[in-house]
């Protein structure tokens, strides 16, 4: 099972041609807010960390998600 | 920080609409000339955009049925199916709904979200699982959402992702729900029920198919997607509405589990509501006797569907990738959308804006759709409102 390192490397991966010209990415950063992903944006950066680690993401773990930080936390959690 | 904070971004986009002397969300109809005619906003228009496919909403004998109604049981029902409004009426329509599905149980409710929105709620719960297609109706993510089951999303109209997330699910596909619509709302673009079925045969789970805008537009018999796929065996939950082909207001579900009828009795969005008005149910009733006695208006449905999306794609417009009576043009930039939207209206066409997250993309749409009841004339001048706009702005 992916830990949590392999789970944000690859968050990082897929979220750099999402984020906005400029910004650094790191586990703090807040997907919405800071980076500007719009919903849709949001949900096609799950789709490719499900592809990727052939998970399915439950939509419920969304409203409790704000940072890298707390995807990749859930990400862990509902592999563990 | 203050309660009304979260409503800024639609403040936003209201005063821009505003600032351009723009309202589409809420165009007044101040008068109907006839099922496809009417004053919007003070023009003069062809009604480009309102679900009523088969054109029924000023048919006479629904008319006459509904007026008969009010006359005999008066304006309202006053309470809930589970108190006094269930009327001999909805029983009918509901063995009638039934009947026509070919199904053993039906529930009939006032609107076609409090259909699809009390099904999702109430079928799967905590520790229950749904699978849905990721473009599904507002009133289906509604609905799963408050009934606590866990949600998971496949790609739109790919049962090759369905078949992935159903396959990772193990056993827990014995507690899943699957849900797709017939006709997808905004493109038009249908679900390909047949494979789907095929991945629910081979892994499991029960499938619930809402047919909102295929009901009398799709099948030889106007059942919708799953009559045209020849897989209504394996659909167990059909939902729908009476507001689109139907021409009233009110909403249904069929199948052909016996469990339906105790199911009827958790659902709060059928419980905790007034049943629908007599009258109401009358006309919905003629009209699907109608659908079932007029096949000519599911022909003529589709030629108009088919002459405005070859008129549209004759232009250059970029127009649904699948020929139905709902086209939707897509349009990138959401101003242009906002300005074509307003022209076409001064130009006597009246159809949709949609702007997301209503739409499934980040563009802007200007969605048609069309009915039975429009003339060959009227298209042409949809069309031509079209063309008129692209004379002087180029194409998106």
């Amino acid at each position: 099972m992916p830990d949590y390192n392999e789970f944000l490397a690859r968050i990082f991966e897929v979220l750099k041609p999402f984020a906005k010209q400029g910004v650094i990415l790191n586990e703090q950063s807040e997907l919405v807010t800071e980076l500007g992903l719009t919903s849709l944006q949001v949900m096609e950066l799950i789709e490719q960390l499900e592809d990727h680690f052939d998970m399915s993401i439950p939509l419920n773990i969304l409203p409790d998600i704000r940072t890298v930080h707390d995807l990749a936390t859930a990400l862990e959690k509902l592999t563990a | 920080m203050s309660l009304f904070d979260k409503f800024q971004p639609i403040a936003e986009v209201r005063a821009e609409l505003q600032q351009l002397g723009v309202m589409p969300f809420g165009a007044v109809t101040e008068k109907l000339l006839s099922a496809t005619e009417g004053i919007v906003n003070g023009h003069r228009v062809i009604l480009a955009g309102t679900n009523n496919y088969l054109g029924l909403t000023f048919d006479p004998e629904c008319i006459a049925a509904a007026r008969r109604a009010l006359e005999e049981l008066g304006t309202g029902t006053t309470g809930s199916r589970m108190a006094n409004g269930t009327f001999r009426e909805h029983v009918e329509l509901e063995r009638e709904l039934a009947d026509f599905f070919g199904r053993s149980h039906s529930i009939v409710f006032s609107t076609g979200y409090a259909a699809t929105m009390g099904m999702g709620s109430t079928l799967a719960g905590p520790g229950d699982v749904i699978v849905l297609d990721a473009d599904s109706h507002a009133s289906i993510y509604d609905g799963v959402r408050l009934g606590g089951a866990e949600i998971i999303r496949f790609r739109h109209n790919d049962p090759a992702d369905l078949e992935k997330r159903l396959r990772r699910l193990g056993e827990r596909i014995q507690n899943t729900l699957i849900i797709v619509e017939g006709v997808y709302s905004m493109m038009g673009d249908q679900a390909p029920l047949a494979e789907i079925a095929e991945v629910k045969r081979r892994h499991g789970g029960m499938l619930l198919v809402d047919e909102a805008h295929s009901l009398g537009m799709l099948g030889e018999h106007g059942r919708g997607v799953a009559e045209a796929a020849g897989v209504e065996d394996e659909v167990d939950f059909i939902v729908g509405t009476f507001s689109k082909s139907l021409g009233a207001i009110g909403g249904y579900c069929v199948s052909n589990h016996a469990e339906l009828d105790t199911i009827r009795f958790a659902i709060r969005s059928y419980i905790f509501t007034a049943s629908p008005s007599p009258s109401v149910v009358a006309s919905t009733r003629v009209a699907l006797r109608l659908l079932q006695q007029r096949p000519e208006l599911r022909e003529r449905l589709w030629e108009n569907a088919e002459r405005l999306y070859e008129g549209l794609k004759q232009l250059g417009l970029r127009v649904s990738p699948q020929l139905s009576p709902v086209i939707a043009v897509t349009v990138e930039d959401r101003r242009q959308a906002i300005d074509w939207w307003n022209r076409l209206m001064e130009r006597g066409a009246y159809v949709n804006l949609v702007m997301p997250p209503a739409s499934p993309t980040p563009a802007s749409l200007l969605r048609c759709s069309v009915s039975a009841a429009h003339s060959s004339e009227q298209i042409d001048r949809i069309i031509e409102a079209f063309a008129s706009l692209q004379a002087t702005a180029g194409t998106p």
